[in-house]
């Protein structure tokens, strides 16, 4: 087990570096950042005092190393907009983000692995079409379609949801239901399949001629064996889609996340902040993944000790 | 057949349809206290359904139980057909019990064994915990699962193929049942493994007084086990009768056919080639796994511990062995599709061994393989035509005009019409794809072709064809064959030279028939003592005492 966790660790960072590069080459890519992100209104000496600061005029490899010692001794710049460091800009966005994540998560799995069940079982009759047609719907509809319907619904017309801001419990409810409508689609999809392909398994015929009720070997034959999928991709897919997501679900429901943040900051042109948002939402995915990787081994004795 | 007794369990008139296609028609027997009743037919002669229709699990696999009584009890009998889900269930594992072919795959991978046990005795038995626990060890105690109580907190897949049907056996039999069925319980496993079980069954069946229901394909086993047997072809009872009276005196033809299929150690093989050049050399050859890998900290494994073999030209050379023994890490070895750590492999005097993959390439033309699951082993996407041509096309042998003239003789040299080209694999029996895997092989006229397990998953007859067809294309074209099986009785059939593969070496070789005759090393004699026999029924396979085995 030990030799398992250094190998994701050494892939977590084998990742990380990549990402904290394609994040510096990206943002290279779009011309001067001075003219860029300050644009009119600049003295000259002010720019070249800016680009002495930013050692714009050093070549591209003596960037490249100056920003990796930043990152690596954790200075990451200050923000344009708020005059601190973008560390403290971002790291006050995480918790909003990550509440809004886990709900998200929290109502997929809990519509999705029911509803993917009994597609499953009842593939054949009309209950299994019906659940397949709302779940390919569902992955046709983006969330912010899906978020300005209830929107004009619930609190323009009914007057019933609060839409800006994170106070309340209340204020969870949209913003969490428009993030899982694909992901709730896409999980009920892969839960089905995942079931059929256990159902079909030559232990799940065992444990029906033991004389299991159908619950019980649909249940802990069956879902005991395709959780293990289930939970992986939750991981290792939907954790990412779901970020992904973020971004504009928080920006409909100005919602005090990262995903806003981003999105700001990318209209503000305040390039510290960008930067470091997005290797903290990467971060994000990757650590989610590892843990995905470590959960799985987990969870499945087979993985467990065949890397150990 | 006059009883004293009423059967315990009653088969009349029992028909079953998958969709239309009927699949058992108009099948009875009966089954008495402390019998064992053998149903024999080759693959889709109805056995399995039949037995699935006994436990009314026919459904889940898409078959329909259309007519007849299935009985079970010898006073007050159930008719099992009829009857509602809640009783259903409540006889399943209680009173009928099943063990299955596939060990591997009929245990749930994520459940402890002892989970696994101990949820049949809660469901009919009401036992939990504790008293669960140990029911559930003396269970594995009774089929003589070493270490049974580190057993039970283990997964399947930390035990090897013969533990694991022990489990299901275990659990079958946990409630006692009245009937057990056993649906080719030992065919998954190699001959040792096989004997040991069948003894094993033997055993409990007389402790226990309970009937049991065996199917097989295999003649050798059924009398090993047997008190009578029902022999079945297309879903009808052909014959009906005594296993001694059936083994003496087959009445009808196609149960003497069988029994010619039925490999028969002792029947003679073929004698060795007087001249035969030796076309592939394999010197001191070793293969380890579990090397490499950045971080792995394990010391690679050797599987091939240092062989070394020829192959002269047009002769068959039979590798024999137990599952694990290393053949098939050899036959990879030899193709380079694992690359061997040590030692030299030379075909025609060239070297495989140790050139690069560029070099290697038009060498592999002249050294085919044909593997054991024809099922999985043909693309099903692609037309017969191109499945067969593929080699030769990718060697640059034909082009892409040629495929179908090459496609129809190659089809017509493998004894299938040259119209099945345009067809896929799906259409295909299993002895028919094994035959367009030769066919596949044959494409580049190959000078050696390693056959690992070919005729293993095929039924005795399918399995005689498929190796007169490999004799016919040696006679014709010469062609050498390594044929690895863990069927001595089949590699008799077969060989001009054996060799006796224990541990990842080779233990013993020489010509077929001298060694069979005059077995030297104690694993080779193991070995031949546990091949079912048709001629002997009931006789009890010596012991030959052999270092215990290594963990898999």
């Amino acid at each position: 087990m030990t030799d398992y966790l250094l190998r994701v660790a050494i892939k977590m960072a084998v990742t990380l570096f990549a990402i904290v590069t394609v994040t510096f080459v990206a943002t290279r890519l779009s011309g001067n950042p001075i003219d860029t992100f300050l644009g009119e209104g600049l003295t000259d000496e002010g720019r070249d005092a800016l680009i002495a600061y930013f050692q714009l005029d050093r070549s591209i490899w003596h960037q490249y190393v100056a920003y990796l010692r930043g990152v690596v001794s954790g200075e990451f710049g200050l923000s344009f907009i708020e005059r601190r460091p973008v560390t403290q800009v971002v790291a006050a966005r995480l918790w909003p983000s990550a509440q809004l994540l886990l709900a998200s998560i929290g109502l997929t799995a809990a519509v999705s692995i029911p509803l993917g069940v009994l597609a499953a079982l009842y593939r054949k009759s009309w209950i299994g079409s019906a659940v397949m047609v709302v779940a390919f719907s569902g992955y046709a509809v983006p969330n912010f379609v899906l978020a300005v319907v209830m929107i004009l619904t619930f609190s323009y017309w009914l007057n019933w949801l609060p839409v800006v801001g994170n106070g309340t419990a209340l204020h969870f409810i949209m913003p969490t239901i428009a993030m899982s409508g694909v992901l709730i689609a896409a999980l009920t999809r892969f839960t089905r399949n995942a079931m059929l392909d256990v159902l079909g398994q030559d232990f799940i015929r065992t444990a029906r001629a033991k004389g299991l009720p159908e619950l019980a070997v649909v249940m802990r034959h069956g879902l005991g064996n395709a959780g293990v999928t289930v939970i992986s991709v939750i991981g290792l897919q939907i954790a990412s889609l779901a970020a992904a997501g973020s971004v504009v679900v928080e920006t409909i429901f100005s919602w005090p996340g990262i995903g806003q943040l981003l999105v700001t900051a990318a209209i503000m042109r305040d390039y510290p902040v960008l930067q470091f948002g997005v290797i903290a939402v990467a971060v994000a995915v990757v650590l989610i993944n590892a843990i995905t990787d470590v959960a799985y081994a987990l969870v499945d004795p087979r993985i467990r000790l065949a890397r150990s | 057949m006059t009883a004293p007794n009423p059967p315990i369990l009653s088969v009349k008139s029992l028909r079953v349809a998958f969709g239309s296609t009927l699949a058992v028609r108009d099948l009875s027997f009966d089954i008495h206290r402390g019998e064992t009743l053998a149903l024999v037919g080759e693959s889709g002669s109805g056995k399995s359904a039949t037995a699935l229709s006994i436990l009314r699990l026919i459904d889940r696999e898409g078959g329909r139980i259309l007519g007849g009584s299935i009985r079970l009890g010898a006073r007050d009998p159930v008719e099992v057909t009829t009857l509602p889900p809640a009783e259903l269930r409540a006889l399943r594992g209680e009173r009928i019990a099943m063990v299955f072919q596939e060990p591997m795959t009929s245990l749930n991978p994520v459940m402890r064994i002892g989970r696994q046990i101990e949820e049949t005795l809660r469901l009919h038995r009401g036992l939990t915990g504790a008293a669960a626990r140990k029911t559930a060890r003396a269970a594995l105690e009774r089929v003589t699962i070493p270490e049974p109580e580190r057993r039970l907190d283990q997964y399947p897949h930390e035990l090897s193929g013969g533990l694991r049907q022990r489990v299901m056996i275990a659990m079958a039999l946990i409630c006692e049942p009245d009937v057990l069925i056993a649906d080719e319980p030992t065919t998954a496993l190699d001959v040792t493994t096989q004997a040991e079980i069948l003894s094993l069954l033997r055993r409990l069946q007389a402790e226990m007084g309970m009937a049991v229901l065996f199917i097989t394909h295999d003649l050798g086993v059924v009398g090993k086990i047997a008190d009578r047997v029902v022999v079945m072809k297309n879903g009808c009872k052909v014959e009906e009768g005594r296993t001694g009276d059936i083994f003496a005196a087959p009445r009808h033809g196609y149960t003497r056919e069988l029994m010619e299929a039925t490999p028969r150690l002792g029947s003679g093989a073929p004698e060795p080639l007087a001249e035969a050049p030796a076309v592939l050399r394999v010197s001191d050859l070793v293969t380890s796994y579990g090397a490499g890998g950045l971080f792995s900290r394990s010391k690679p494994v050797p599987a091939v511990r240092g062989v070394s073999l020829t192959l002269g030209r047009g002769e068959t050379l039979g590798l024999v062995g137990e599952s694990g023994c290393g053949k098939s890490t050899l036959a990879r070895s030899i193709m380079r599709l694992v690359e061997p750590a040590s030692g030299e492999v030379t075909l025609d005097g060239e070297a495989i061994t140790g050139v690069s993959q560029a070099r290697l390439k038009p060498m592999r033309a002249r050294m085919q393989m044909v593997f054991q699951d024809p099922y999985a082993s043909l693309n099903p996407r692609m037309t017969i035509r191109d499945v067969v041509t593929e080699p030769a096309f990718l060697h640059g042998a034909v082009n892409a005009r040629g495929r179908a003239d090459m496609a129809a003789d190659l089809l017509t040299r493998v004894g299938l019409p040259a119209e099945a080209a345009e067809r896929y694999p799906h259409q295909f029996s299993g002895g028919q794809r094994q035959r367009i895997c030769i066919a596949r092989a044959l494409s580049v006229g190959p000078r050696i072709i390693v056959a690992d397990e070919a005729v293993s998953a095929l039924d005795v007859s399918n399995a005689r064809r498929i190796t007169d067809l490999m004799a016919e294309i040696q006679r014709r074209d010469g062609v050498s064959f390594l044929f690895i099986s863990h069927d001595i009785a089949v590699v008799e059939r077969v060989s001009h030279r054996i060799a006796v593969m224990y541990r990842g070496k080779i233990v013993e070789t020489g010509p077929t028939n001298a060694v069979l005759a005059a077995p030297e090393h104690p694993y080779t004699r193991r070995l031949l003592a546990a091949v079912p026999r048709i001629a002997q029924v009931d006789r009890p396979a010596p012991s030959v005492a052999l270092p215990a085995p290594l963990p898999a």
